[in-house]
């Protein structure tokens, strides 16, 4: 017990920033969910079993679209094909984690990443109840947040038109840091010029899955000269 | 809600379990010390910085560009959000004060 105790107390000061984070996108993903016409059961559900935040911001996207699973379960590859990366790099670290493995795996978000794959826990402690308490905390504030989110949302009517916009500034956000990180911009505007490309060609209802065969067709024609600079 | 109870569920539980798999993939296919293959490696370097782009524009994918506002709104809230965060470089701020320009600007001015 004492074990798991010194494991918590290290972890929690690790998780602050992401608390403030999370507090602000898991109100905004509550309200935007909320303001769709989805209550707060959504949005728990969401938060602890989807437990992604830029794709449960798309999710909010597909509730309101018709419904269409297989397109739903290719974005959702797509959009979180990141974290192949994160396991990869995690592979050593999770390992002698015992039924804390599985756990530690399905939290594997962005957040608690970029704890785990820079912080070792002080001396003395386990690292495995460490990296748990991790996760946990960064999973119980964003279920926190959403359900915050979604009872704001459902208790107070205000008009949220264009509270939408949220997701579209989060990724903006997101890919300037990206472009300020990188020398190689090549990947970033093959992105952008061939989704818009497709979206132009396909319209807004046909063009994801188009777009992402060709992006991983241009990604492996060019992996030569794409791989030169791109740091990890 | 536009879908039904079990449409949403279903939905729910495809975007869960893609993640899952996203997550867990790496640990079933390279178990301890099997070496990853240099394309899996290539993709995961690269890919995190391609599907940005793309989630922009699925973002925007709905705007109107032809007729009134023409895109407008969009365009004028992503030119503050860039601005904003060149300048201040704080991603909530970026964030919160790009959504609340939009919210104005159509609902109020547009």
């Amino acid at each position: 017990m004492n074990k798991k105790i010194a494991a918590l107390k290290a972890a929690f000061p690790h998780t602050i920033p992401i608390l403030m984070g999370f507090l602000f996108l898991g109100i905004a993903f509550g309200i935007l969910l909320s303001s769709k016409g989805y209550t707060l059961g959504w949005a728990l559900l969401m938060s602890i079993f989807i437990f992604a935040g830029s794709m449960q911001f798309v999710a909010i996207d597909l509730l309101t679209q018709s419904f269409n699973p297989i397109n739903a379960f290719f974005l959702t590859l797509l959009v979180n094909a990141r974290h192949l990366l994160y396991g990869i790099s995690m592979l050593s670290k999770y390992r002698n984690t015992g039924k804390k493995k599985a756990y530690l795996i399905f939290g594997l978000i962005d957040e608690s990443f970029s704890i785990l794959c820079s912080t070792e826990p002080p001396a003395g402690v386990d690292r495995g109840w460490f990296m748990f308490f991790v996760t946990l905390f960064n999973h119980i504030y964003w279920v926190a947040a959403s359900a915050m989110g979604a009872l704001l949302g459902s208790l107070f009517t205000f008009n949220s038109q264009g509270i939408e916009f949220v997701m579209t500034a989060l990724f903006i956000v997101i890919f300037i840091n990206q472009w300020k990180s990188q020398k190689n911009h090549i990947p970033a505007l093959t992105g952008l010029g061939v989704s818009l490309s497709c979206l132009i060609i396909l319209g807004p209802n046909d063009f994801i899955i188009p777009s992402m065969i060709l992006i991983l067709l241009v990604l492996s024609l060019f992996r030569k000269n794409i791989e030169k600079e791109v740091a990890p | 809600m536009t879908l039904t109870f079990s449409q949403a569920l279903i939905t729910i539980m495809l975007i869960a379990l893609g993640t899952l798999i996203t997550r867990a993939l790496p640990f079933l296919l390279f178990p301890e010390n099997k070496k990853t293959p240099e394309y899996i490696q290539y993709l995961g370097k690269v890919l995190p910085y391609v599907v940005i782009g793309l989630l922009v524009i699925y973002c925007l994918k709905s705007v109107t560009v032809l007729s009134a506002p023409y895109g407008l709104p969009e365009a004028i809230a992503i030119l503050c959000v860039v601005l904003l965060h060149l300048w201040k470089k704080n991603t909530l701020l970026s964030i919160g004060a790009g959504t609340l320009i939009y919210m104005v600007l159509v609902q109020k001015v547009f």
